[in-house]
């Protein structure tokens, strides 16, 4: 390999002033907008003196209930960033025809859509997803956390670190240009010299360890706390979902951190796994990100499954319809979601017998699903259905979900996918299937369990905005990707020469303003919820006439989550103990044994963003204070024998009063 | 595992560790010479210049790996069928699983690719490439 002559002095590695945007007018401006916002906000929670509130109650939490809803903000001021990165894609595809370049210049919309896809996936879908199961299923359990408290905030501050990193990369230097998956070579140093690649690499990095560690800790969690009764063939159908989800996270994120490790050691060690010469071999990137890839997808649509199926029964007022096959419908897809990896790749040249293995294989998940569909519809059917927003959304999910997984049979077919492979078509069928079966989950999930976490409903009126905005605007934006896709448009395009393709995208980036749309809803709809709170407020704890044991106790449930712990007899265990007259216990409370908050989480994480950022900018001395930190810090956490502390009796015996006065003035 | 623990799962201190197998110094003990050993051949292999064939030298130094591995499991993650009430093995079984489909379906997939897209398909140098 050549030397790259990158000037590098010792106190700033390769960081130079030019590598700060200075130049470029629309970052620039970015910034600015950014800085005054967050400098607006710090000084606001400093005047409000809330910065104690703040790291007492929340930044060292490690309530499970807490962190979920921190995973949420999380993904919300991620997802706007993601969204932004979209609407600059749609405009500047809008644009750039008959003979004009457009707005953005080649290597800032590569930049573009290669955050739009990372942050969308790793910092806006996943911290979603992890965030509801977190809040979700330790109540659905009968648990009154989860199984490690601590690594349940160092894995939330982890992914906030890769997070950061990311973000700072829209600053100070530059983001990937290489596409989501950052396939070498051209993620290799020859053709990637630059810090983008490694910005990537070492944000997902960061964050990959706090989703194995949260992965881990709800595996643990779901198998050995459930209250007693509730065995495995008992838990709510979220939970099942929940299990295979972060069996999946352990069996597949070490992947792709060894994958990523292997491409860093080829970027900063001259190694040649993934180069072109000396028996390197892109191509095995590729099958080894798939490997990690397509579970991943299933990582991020499984629990959402699980929030359709809770949020179907409940609003149809009956038990889901074939529980079992629902379960094993859900172990087959977990399986099933690591045999099919190849069909990304089709086209790479493997051949005839590996390619058809491959797409039968892909044709089998469909039936597993298509049987969950069926459940789904089963359950409405003679069901008393009430069309809140959960189940609006869930009911919207069905229909898009079934046309994603339609298309997504047709590029299982590999003389098929080799016509429309990597072309709009493609980009259509995934946001067809993540965004109507991802996104409207999640949406199903925060419109559900907003009451749960914060004792009020939601604002129905932009509720159903959103709703509106999401469901008309997501066919207006895709379904012309679809048709140019069939006539062969490839993605990541930045200029057009075919002036006839103009007003396909035209319709396109009106569906991503109708979207647009349904994202300003979303938030006003969450201000003013805030906002109507005393008028929306749910003194029962079950608003919705709920099911399964989150609904059992108050909103938002007490620190300990349940004064005894439940019993369960049932599947549906509150349904059935509301069936049979269950009364709450009024007396003989017992002190609680919790675990008490500690900050080494996000000082953990905070070192590994200054390792991270070290890494990125060959900041030597920097990674060498960093490394040995943040081992030094975990020992020193380790010797911390004041971990936990007891709930008095007094205490929870005054909260469960409160509650009993509630429950009689909602009455 | 007693209801007792399921009532308060915090207080893994005491209730928690009855559960797991404990390892006496005398497993950590071996399971670390195994270790050493099994390191040691390998290394004293490739720097020795190995056996004749380059394949044989890679696949005994694979095989240390994977002995190493499941004496990393006995001896230093306590594992055996009875482990947590069957748990530890079933995850095994899993984790096996998962470990063939990706290392079998790995070779499988990269076998044909070789096979189909590497240089030897290609036309020999002097050819020339861009022949129609």
């Amino acid at each position: 390999m050549e030397q790259h002559a990158i000037e590098s002095t010792f106190l700033f590695g390769r960081l130079t002033l030019e590598k700060l945007p200075l130049h470029v007018p629309i970052v620039l401006g970015t910034f600015i907008v950014v800085a005054i916002i967050g400098l607006a906000i710090l000084v606001a929670i400093t005047y409000f003196k809330l910065w104690g509130y703040l790291w007492r109650e929340w930044l060292t939490s490690v309530d499970h209930k807490r962190i979920g809803i921190m995973y949420m903000i999380l993904g919300l001021i991620m997802f706007l960033r993601g969204f932004a990165d979209a609407v600059m894609m749609r405009l500047q595809q809008v644009w750039a025809f008959n003979g004009s370049e457009g707005y953005l210049p080649a290597e800032h919309y590569d930049q573009i859509f290669t955050a739009h896809g990372t942050i969308m996936i790793f910092f806006v879908a996943m911290p979603f997803v992890t965030g509801l199961m977190n809040f979700v299923v330790p109540l659905q359990i009968g648990a009154r956390d989860v199984s490690f408290p601590f690594l349940n905030n160092f894995s939330f501050w982890m992914t906030v670190g890769g997070a950061i990193l990311v973000m700072i990369s829209l600053f100070v230097g530059e983001f990937a240009r290489t596409g989501w998956l950052a396939f070498p070579p051209l993620s290799g140093v020859v053709a990637s010299p630059d810090e983008g690649v490694d910005y990537y690499i070492w944000g997902l990095q960061v964050a990959g360890i706090g989703t194995t560690l949260s992965g881990i800790n709800l595996v643990v969690t779901i198998l050995k706390m459930r209250c007693p009764g509730m065995i495995l063939m008992r838990m709510p159908v979220f939970t099942w979902t929940a299990l295979c989800t972060n069996v999946l996270i352990v069996a597949t994120f070490p992947v792709l951190t060894a994958t990523l490790v292997l491409l860093s050691l080829d970027r900063y060690l001259g190694m040649n796994f993934f180069t072109n010469e000396l028996g390197g071999n892109p191509m095995l990137y590729i099958n080894l990100i798939w490997i990690w890839g397509h579970p991943e997808v299933y990582i991020l649509v499984l629990p959402c499954f699980g929030i359709y199926s809770e949020v179907v029964s409940t609003f149809c007022g009956k038990r889901l319809f074939g529980y079992n096959s629902m379960v094993y419908a859900t172990i087959c897809i977990t399986i099933l979601s690591y045999l099919v990896w190849l069909h990304h790749f089709f086209t790479m040249g493997s051949g005839a017998s590996v390619n058809s293995f491959f797409g039968i294989a892909t044709m089998i998940i469909s039936i597993p699903t298509g049987a969950k569909i069926f459940n789904w519809l089963f359950t409405m059917y003679k069901g008393r259905i009430r069309y809140e927003l959960p189940m609006m959304w869930s009911l919207a999910f069905m229909l898009t979900f079934v046309i994603g997984g339609m298309t997504g049979v047709m590029l299982a077919v590999p003389p098929a996918d080799f016509i429309v492979h990597n072309s709009l078509f493609l980009v259509a069928h995934f946001h067809n299937v993540i965004i109507g079966g991802v996104v409207y989950g999640i949406f199903a999930g925060i419109n559900y369990w907003w009451p749960k976490a914060f004792g009020f409903r939601m604002n129905q009126f932009w509720g159903y905005v959103s709703f509106w905005c999401w469901v008309v605007g997501f066919w207006l934006a895709f379904m012309p990707l679809y048709v140019m896709g069939l006539m062969g448009v490839t993605r990541r395009l930045r200029v057009f020469d075919d002036p006839s393709l103009q007003i396909w995208f035209v319709i396109a980036g009106l569906g991503a303003a109708v979207i647009a749309v349904g994202i300003l809803a979303l938030i006003l709809q969450i201000l003013t919820s805030i906002r109507d709170r005393e008028k929306l407020r749910d003194l029962t704890g079950d608003p919705w006439d709920g099911r399964t044991l989150e609904w059992a106790t108050s909103s938002p449930p007490p620190a300990y989550n349940f004064a005894f712990t439940p019993v369960v007899h049932e599947i549906d265990a509150w349904q059935d103990m509301k069936e049979h007259g269950y009364k709450r216990p009024l007396t003989g409370f017992k002190p609680i044994h919790m675990p008490k908050n500690t900050g080494a989480g996000i000082i953990l994480a905070g070192i590994s963003v200054a390792l991270g950022f070290a890494l990125v900018w060959h900041i030597w001395w920097l990674a060498a204070l960093s490394f040995p930190a943040i081992i030094a810090t975990v020992i020193w956490h380790s010797f911390d024998y004041e971990r936990d502390f007891y709930i008095p009796e007094t205490t929870i015996t005054e909260t469960e009063e409160a509650r009993t006065k509630a429950l009689s003035n909602a009455v | 595992m007693s209801t007792e623990h399921l009532a308060d799962p915090h207080d893994d201190h005491h209730a928690g560790e009855v559960h797991f197998p404990e390892g006496t110094r005398r497993d950590y003990v071996t399971g670390f010479v195994l270790s050493v050993i099994l390191t040691v051949i390998p290394f004293g292999l490739v720097m020795s210049g190995g056996f004749a064939s380059a394949q044989a030298t890679a696949f005994a130094v694979l095989g240390c790996a994977v002995i190493q591995m499941v004496v990393h499991m006995i001896f230093f993650l306590h594992m055996n069928p009875r482990a947590e009430g069957g748990w530890t093995l079933m995850s095994l079984a899993f984790t096996l699983i998962m470990l063939t489909i990706a290392v079998v379906g790995t070779i499988w997939v990269m076998y044909h690719m070789d096979a189909n897209m590497m240089p030897g398909m290609m036309p020999p140098p002097g050819v020339d490439a861009t022949m129609p």
